[in-house]
């Protein structure tokens, strides 16, 4: 128990995916526009982050490592993913509507970021076991969509105020981040 | 002529950093070195040259609706040589690198010039415009490397550049500076650009 606490707490906070490890930046910064769209990005991360990392982690320990073809692992991570993704979007039709209205159009854009893959790799890297997988898993997703509606309540904000020509957009935004990041540092004494 | 075009692209006009925005968690996690940046950025280029190579050849055999599938598969497939090959032979590399090299596979450039370059251009043209991206993405990455490097440890490529009593700039190194360096880069790169739209 006091291991899951550890993970949770590590991966919400210290080891932030990315602000401290820099890992699905390009949602981050594509997404964090309206604290809405973030709010709705985040959540379709967290259940699609633990659904693959649990899927993965079924298929690498009782497939890949018996067969001895762990090298395969980023080719069928990401099928995986890809696939799940499709078959995620397909049941939310069907069976909620109003579920898929506000989740639908951020799905498709989830296969290619990165913190989905990661994941499901650094957990196999870790030899964790399935319950630490699944909460690493939600920690972590947590833990981005936390930074996630921050990020866009400060670049609301942000998008009133007067900022140099060749400094709007995107530079402003990483230097944000950055200032964003360095606060997120302060929690680095919570886990040794 | 125009094969050369493709190939400069990605140096300014289209660069995948600077311009474009894309790859950036690879850019900013690993750049607090600058070999890393090589490491990261050669790898790159090898995929992005040999899926940009296939796609262009297989263009007018992947059906439509499957495209994006197909195409994530031949990047994960060389994706996972490159990462065996360093595995092998640069070691080091490859365990500063990590993660990050399994994850070259959701790296946007290079499904991105699958998508909007290869899947429609000759195979010449395509393996043009993957060299050049990607050795635009290498030198870019590399540039930040070397700045995050000589600020924070005073050194480029390990070679002492500041004499020891140089106070080590720490913010360099952590991530929260490699978000900043960034930014101030974009930021400089817009300026340069403006100057010479201005110009031109």
């Amino acid at each position: 128990m006091g291991k899951l606490i550890i993970i949770i707490m590590s991966t919400v906070l210290v080891n932030n995916f990315v602000l401290a490890r820099i890992i699905g930046i390009c949602p981050f910064l594509g997404v964090s526009k309206k604290t809405e769209t973030a709010v709705g990005m985040g959540m379709a991360v967290i259940f699609v982050i633990t659904l693959a990392a649990s899927v993965t982690w079924t298929l690498f320990t009782y497939i890949l490592a018996p067969l001895n073809i762990t090298y395969m692992q980023t080719i069928v991570f990401i099928l995986v993913i890809a696939v799940l993704v499709q078959f995620v979007e397909m049941v939310i039709m069907k069976t909620s509507p109003a579920l898929y209205q506000a989740l639908g159009i951020y799905l498709p854009l989830i296969t290619t970021n990165c913190c989905v893959l990661a994941v499901s790799v650094i957990t196999v890297q870790l030899s964790y076991t399935f319950i630490e997988t699944v909460v690493f898993a939600l920690g972590t997703s947590v833990g981005f969509t936390l930074a996630l509606i921050l990020f866009a309540g400060i670049r609301e904000r942000l998008s009133l105020s007067e900022i140099p020509k060749s400094f709007e957009g995107t530079a402003i935004a990483l230097i944000t981040a950055g200032l964003l990041s360095l606060a997120f540092l302060g929690f680095s004494g919570l886990v040794k | 002529m125009s094969v050369l075009n493709d190939f400069l692209n990605g140096f300014w006009n289209e660069n995948p950093v600077f311009r474009l925005v894309l790859g950036m968690c690879a850019t900013m996690a690993i750049t607090t070195q600058a070999i890393n940046g090589i490491g990261m950025g050669l790898a790159a280029t090898f995929v992005l040259v040999c899926s940009n190579f296939v796609v262009s050849v297989m263009r007018k055999i992947i059906p439509e609706k499957v495209r994006l599938a197909v195409f994530i598969v031949v990047i994960a497939t060389f994706v996972t040589i490159v990462d065996l090959v360093m595995e092998g032979f640069f070691y080091e590399i490859h365990k500063a690198l990590g993660v990050f090299i399994p994850l070259i596979v959701v790296n946007c450039i290079i499904i991105a010039r699958a998508e909007a370059f290869a899947s429609k251009y000759p195979v010449i043209n395509s393996i043009a415009d993957g060299l050049g991206m990607g050795l635009g993405f290498t030198i870019s990455i590399t540039v930040l490397g070397m700045i995050r490097e000589l600020l924070g440890n005073g050194t480029i490529f390990g070679i002492t550049i500041f004499s020891k009593s140089y106070q080590a700039f720490l913010l360099a190194l952590i991530p929260g500076g490699a978000f900043i360096a960034l930014g101030l880069l974009l930021g400089m790169m817009n300026k340069i650009n403006e100057k010479l739209g201005y110009k031109g």
